[in-house]
């Protein structure tokens, strides 16, 4: 994303956008013009913001969803150069194909040799079309597989990066394994001998963010979202409607704040007012702090250590109660 | 029960529960595919395969485990645990609701039933989904359930097996049922460590987060015959891709051929090929007895 590109407002930041408006217009008439309106610009510019403040102070998760899935959020590759350098792109499954939904290479993170993976959305109709809207095929996940084994091999952390709807539900992708590809994903990744640090930085959908983020730690972005399945694939399950995804999304907890209340998550990076595509420089900044945070606090552990703490957190998952009888 | 069904013969034997059935109730079924008209004590007895055609219908846990489990020497993995509504989960019901009524319909307290026993006396864990109690969903406790008898296999030095039947993860826990992918895998990741064997069986239907989990990380994976195995519902695939899925398609058989799955094995077979398959990876002699 170019900085200097006009911000797509969603529908309920409309109040927001009828101020930008008005701001630009008067920016537009202050050019050519001797009166001095710029005080005028200054307190629409304040007011802007406080009420920009105030809509995001009280989000409902329908509305995060939005923002996750906002067409102008900082995408994996746009965060890549503000994170990492000497970034080498890894390509291909060695079996079938280079899937371009998962990036994957070896690069620096302050200085330390690393390996990232992570999924990759289009931003215009061409690039979405060749990422496949970030929805990887097995080809992808094997990919992924692939330089997790590698940096296994040569003791490298992995940092992975999470954005997108889900796997592909595709004719091509059941017919190559998709559910295999997931699965074994989820194997290789419990037990890999070095760091794996997950991050959610845009959609977190189901299997298809899963198989990327079994991790030692998983960080999230604060308008991130992380589900079991989509509000609008919920709501036509459950309520028999699309039309109740706001509902759905309430109820699903997809939320980065709700999932570190149930302790699902580990850690929440705020974003910039407005949101990460409003920022994208200090979203990469704040993300940068918090990896470095994390990657600090593992990289002494021990191989066998490090697998023994993850797969004891693993086990942890799960809410249930214990009782006798039938 | 009317004083007809009285007279019947008594059923397969139960290990413990309520009894419950799996066929409709009434003295006959007609079966699904070919239409026959079946006494339904005949096909309980054939394991809700149709004795005509060899349509596989869907098969309760407990008949299941009664079916491959040894009468003798088999005990419960897990039953105390027990499903709590960790979300306050409501859509046009609350999620308590929804698991009483499974309960009640099913006699089940979840989706899985775990045992330790022995198939044709070769010791083994076998865990079983109930694809009656919320569509086999996978949630905290299937997980679990499922992690503890993958813990006594390991204990125990036994080799694990389980039968899937679920339309995939529990969508009334949120996150927490996807997380069960991890949990179960990881588990089995230890399993394999240990060169414990594990054998996954596939029925009618595997779908979405258990499929996508250690349904196909079998050491083995055996499929049903016409069982709906694959990752995403053909009714979502059929709306993203707007074309006519395939003769077939995600069916057990297109699955054989496409390398997905070792074999494809007839219900009433699976209790033999089962044992003789364990004894092979054990490399135990061959059975005397038959």
């Amino acid at each position: 994303m170019t900085p200097q590109m006009k911000t797509t407002f969603l529908d309920f930041e409309q109040p927001i956008a009828e101020l930008e408006q008005r701001i630009e217009e008067l920016r537009y008439v202050q050019e050519d013009s001797a009166v001095d309106i710029s005080q005028e610009i200054q307190r629409l510019t304040k007011k802007s913001q406080s009420l920009t403040k105030e809509i995001y102070a009280k989000l409902s998760p329908w509305q995060v969803a939005q923002v996750a899935r906002h067409p102008q959020r900082p995408y994996l590759l746009d965060y890549l150069p503000m994170l990492f350098t000497h970034f080498e792109e890894l390509h291909g499954d060695r079996h079938f194909a280079d899937d371009a939904s998962i990036v994957g290479g070896l690069a620096r993170f302050n200085g330390q040799a690393c390996m990232v993976i992570g999924h990759q959305k289009g931003r215009d109709t061409k690039e979405k079309i060749l990422r496949n809207f970030g929805m990887p095929k097995p080809e992808g996940y094997r990919k992924a597989l692939r330089l997790m084994n590698l940096a296994e091999k040569f003791g490298l952390p992995v940092f992975t990066f999470v954005d997108t709807p889900g796997a592909y539900p595709g004719i091509d992708a059941e017919e190559r394994g998709q559910s295999e590809a997931i699965g074994r994903n989820l194997f290789a990744m419990a037990r890999l001998r070095v760091p794996i640090i997950v991050t959610v930085i845009g959609e977190g959908g189901s299997g298809g963010a899963l198989a990327i983020a079994v991790g030692d730690v998983v960080l999230m972005l604060q308008y991130a979202t992380y589900s079991v399945i989509s509000p609008e694939g919920c709501a036509s399950i459950l309520w028999r409607s699309q039309d109740k995804a706001p509902a759905a999304a309430e109820a699903l907890g997809i939320t980065a704040g709700r999932l570190k209340t149930l302790g699902l998550i580990d850690r929440v990076i705020n974003e910039p007012l407005g949101g990460a595509h409003r920022d994208a420089q200090a979203t990469g900044q704040s993300l940068r702090k918090a990896l470095a945070d994390v990657l600090r606090q593992l990289q002494d552990k021990k191989p066998k250590e490090l697998v023994e703490e993850r797969l004891e957190r693993l086990m942890g998952y799960g809410k249930f109660k214990e009782g006798t009888g039938r | 029960m009317s004083w007809l069904q009285k007279l019947l013969p008594p059923k397969i034997q139960r290990s413990s529960g309520a009894a419950r059935k799996t066929v409709p109730e009434g003295l006959w079924t007609k079966c699904p595919s070919c239409d026959a008209v079946l006494y339904s004590t005949d096909l309980e007895r054939n394991l809700n395969v149709c004795p005509k055609c060899g349509y596989h219908e869907r098969l309760g846990a407990r008949e299941r485990l009664d079916a491959l489990l040894d009468a003798e020497g088999r005990f419960e993995i897990g039953e105390e645990v027990q499903p709590v509504d960790s979300l306050k989960f409501k859509d046009s019901r609350r999620y308590p609701e929804r698991i009483a009524e499974a309960q009640a319909e099913t006699g089940e307290r979840d989706a899985l039933v775990v045992m330790q026993g022995a198939i044709r006396s070769i010791g083994v864990v076998c865990a079983v989904f109930e694809f009656d109690f919320m569509g086999g969903s996978m949630g905290s406790v299937v997980g679990e359930r499922f992690v503890r008898g993958v813990r006594t296999a390991i204990e125990e030095k036994l080799p694990f097996v389980c039968v899937s039947a679920s339309g995939g993860a529990r969508m009334q826990e949120g996150l927490l049922s996807l997380l069960q992918m991890a949990k179960t895998t990881a588990a089995l990741a230890d399993l394999d460590a240990r060169r414990l064997p594990f054998i996954s069986v596939l029925s009618d239907p595997t779908m979405g987060g258990v499929s996508a989990s250690f349904a196909m990380l079998g050491d083995i994976v055996i499929a049903e015959p016409q069982a709906l195995i694959g990752f995403a519902g053909p009714r979502v695939i059929e709306q993203t891709v707007r074309q006519k899925l395939p003769e077939g398609f995600q069916r057990a058989e297109f699955l054989l051929e496409k390398g997905a799955i070792d074999m494809i094995v007839d219900r009433r077979q699976l209790r033999e090929r089962l044992a003789a398959l364990l004894a092979m990876l054990q490399d135990l002699p061959v059975e005397q007895s038959s």
